[in-house]
């Protein structure tokens, strides 16, 4: 199966759980918000839901930013 | 701290209020533009500030885990973060990354919302932004709302319910200052919540005139990063928004056409 993982598609043999997905990307301990096709899903349930064939996965956190956006647009 | 009306009274030192909280700092900040975490965390601390805004953005694919984040050299038990929706260009967009925000900092509410409508200018999108208000208003966000320095949309933004307006001074990122003091001074007299500088402030004088003008606080970015020394500017516009809101307080002198002499004239032995 494949998913769409903040834009770029990925390959995965099996279901997984975002908790796996996020340790296989190194994000275990990072303090990260996950929406799954538009939907967030939160950090207490990340263990559970596993994810599905062409789901849309977007893994955010907080950065360095400014006051204002800059002129580039930040599409999804 | 939670603030009763008992507490703001028997409190000296003047602190900006917002959404119920105090804060002793009128100087907010953002965190971007840095050329590393360690400058952004030097600079964030001369500048005394106790609201840092924050991005909201996809982790990189692949990224080393290894690398420090803003969250580990800037705490958000010590700091209050403001998630920014820069880079929205639409309500739906803004709305989703309050949303996403919300569930990063476990549920902490207080958002800077900015919806813009101009690539070029970098001004702001009003209907949009008044849309995207009400929505996240609706879903329990305390809302500091990036606008023009227009009066009566500024006033639409408190009655709906925002906890702070934070009006232009110029075109964000042109460090041109405070264009049209008189435009703030409307916003600043008729306000019934805070109401913040946000955008245009170029160095340290420009602060000074904002605070000067009753406003609440300042927030910037660009003119301490963009300064040559951005950690030296950090902490001039500590001193700048500090020494505006005490001339303020103290209410100036005057202006007189013709000069007027500081010394008795009368008395003079020559």
């Amino acid at each position: 199966m494949k998913i769409m993982l903040n834009g770029q598609e990925k390959s995965l043999q099996a279901p997984v759980t975002i908790a796996a997905l996020l340790q296989d990307m190194g994000l275990g301990e990072r303090r990260v918000a996950v929406e799954v096709n538009r939907e967030i899903i939160p950090r207490s349930r990340h263990g559970e839901v596993e994810l599905k064939d062409n789901d849309r996965v977007e893994v955010v956190f907080a950065i360095g930013g400014g006051a204002h956006g800059s002129n580039r647009r930040n599409n999804t | 701290m939670a603030v009763t009306a008992e507490t703001i009274r028997k409190t000296t030192n003047d602190p900006l209020v917002i959404a119920g909280r105090m804060y002793s700092s009128r100087l907010l900040v953002g965190t971007g533009k840095y050329r590393d975490l360690e400058e952004t965390r030097r600079a964030v601390e001369a500048s005394g500030a106790q609201i840092i805004t924050i991005a909201v953005r996809r982790t990189n694919i692949g990224q080393n885990p290894n690398e420090p984040s803003l969250t580990d050299v800037l705490s958000p038990e010590k700091y209050t973060y403001l998630p920014n929706t820069a880079g929205c260009f639409n309500a739906e967009d803004a709305v989703r990354t309050c949303r996403l925000a919300r569930e990063l900092l476990d549920g902490h509410d207080l958002v800077k919302l900015e919806v813009l409508g101009s690539e070029k200018t970098l001004y702001p999108d009003v209907p949009q932004t008044l849309k995207a208000a009400e929505t996240l208003i609706h879903d329990g966000f305390k809302v500091m709302v990036y606008t023009n320095d227009d009066p009566i949309t500024a006033r639409q933004f408190a009655e709906m319910g925002c906890v702070a307006v934070m009006p232009l001074a110029a075109p964000i990122g042109s460090g041109l200052g405070i264009r049209n003091p008189y435009n703030i001074r409307f916003i600043v007299e008729e306000a019934t919540v805070p109401v913040l500088v946000d955008a245009g402030v170029g160095t340290a004088s420009d602060a000074a005139i904002a605070m000067e003008l009753g406003c609440d606080g300042v927030l910037m970015n660009t003119a301490i990063a963009g300064a040559q020394k951005p950690v030296l500017m950090a902490q001039a516009m500590k001193k700048a928004v500090e020494a505006g809101r005490e001339a303020f307080l103290a209410g100036r002198m005057p202006r007189k056409q013709y000069g007027s002499p500081s010394s008795p004239l009368g008395g003079t032995f020559f």
